[in-house]
């Protein structure tokens, strides 16, 4: 007959079993306050170099080109930065990061995610550059949400943050370029750091 | 108290099985390798306790071709299930009665 012990570790087990293989762990603090990061500095470059603030829904700039090739810019640094810190920080504590609970976490995000950005191409493209950032905002924020079910929920919290800047913002045209820096910039860096604290150290 | 003990069930006595059971609980369908990297097994072993959950009836089996290759899934049945669900609470009954005497 087993002992008490050996039931309890039965329990400890299943508890670990479950939640490792349904929560991606691997997400690092660092990700988040880098992307913050990338994100300020690119809505800062837009704003100085570019001229760039929509204030209305029709706004023209000259320079809409360069705007999107440095938002494809800072995503893919943002991308690249939180794959490499997430394979290393898996890699430390001995897991795989791609499996079954990241490719899901991965599809959950991608949907939103790729039906919000056509969305804001085809609008782009019909002049509405006002809503980009707004939608960029809603849609990102429901990617969160949809990702906070494969991760630490946290991540939920974020996404609702997210949706609300963005709603905000479809109100307040004017301030969208300030409310994505908001969103993807101090959102990020914030999130970042309590993740940092709160599961990294 | 020796009513809890008929609960536990002998399928689940290794911690392999057991692993094998909780990890399809919160999953809707895993293939061999995903098992393979949670409970960091060989394949021999993993196979082995695979075929003895299959033979109760605790999982159902889907074989199928991705590219070729030939790609199994497994996921826990309503039998399964339930069987997991009784054995959780026979091990919190156990504790919780060992706790007090």
């Amino acid at each position: 007959m087993k002992e008490q012990r050996d039931y309890i570790q039965d329990i400890a087990e299943i508890r670990s079993m479950m939640e490792r293989s349904s929560k991606f762990a691997s997400l690092s603090g660092w990700a988040g306050i880098l992307a913050g990061i990338y994100a300020l500095g690119g809505a800062f470059a837009a704003y100085i170099l570019f001229g760039f603030n929509p204030d209305e829904l029709n706004y023209t700039s000259s320079n809409l080109t360069n705007v999107i090739l440095l938002a494809i810019g800072v995503l893919g640094l943002a991308l690249i930065t939180a794959i490499y810190l997430s394979w290393r920080k898996a890699r430390s504590k001995d897991e795989k990061v791609w499996n079954a609970t990241s490719k899901r976490l991965l599809i959950s995000m991608a949907i939103p995610l790729v039906s919000g950005g056509v969305l804001i191409l085809v609008l782009l493209a019909h002049g509405l550059t006002g809503l980009a950032a707004p939608l960029m905002l809603i849609f990102y924020g429901l990617a969160l949400v949809n990702a906070g079910h494969f991760t630490i929920s946290e991540v939920k919290i974020m996404g609702i943050v997210q949706i609300t800047l963005g709603l905000l913002s479809t109100w307040f045209i004017e301030y969208g370029l300030l409310l994505w820096a908001a969103g993807f910039g101090a959102v990020h860096i914030i999130y970042g750091i309590y993740m940092h604290f709160r599961y990294e150290r | 108290m020796n009513i809890s003990f008929d609960d536990l069930h002998k399928a689940f006595e290794s911690r392999i099985r057991l692993g094998i059971m909780s990890v399809l609980a919160v999953n809707e369908s895993l293939d061999f390798t995903a098992l393979k990297e949670f409970l960091d097994v060989t394949d021999g072993n993993l196979a082995t306790h695979l075929k003895k959950l299959e033979k109760e009836e605790f999982i159902s089996v889907e074989k199928s071709f991705i590219d070729n290759k030939p790609n199994t899934k497994y996921s826990m049945t309503p039998n399964g299930k339930e069987a997991f669900d009784n054995h959780l609470q026979a091990l919190e009954a156990i504790i919780k009665s060992q706790k007090e005497s």
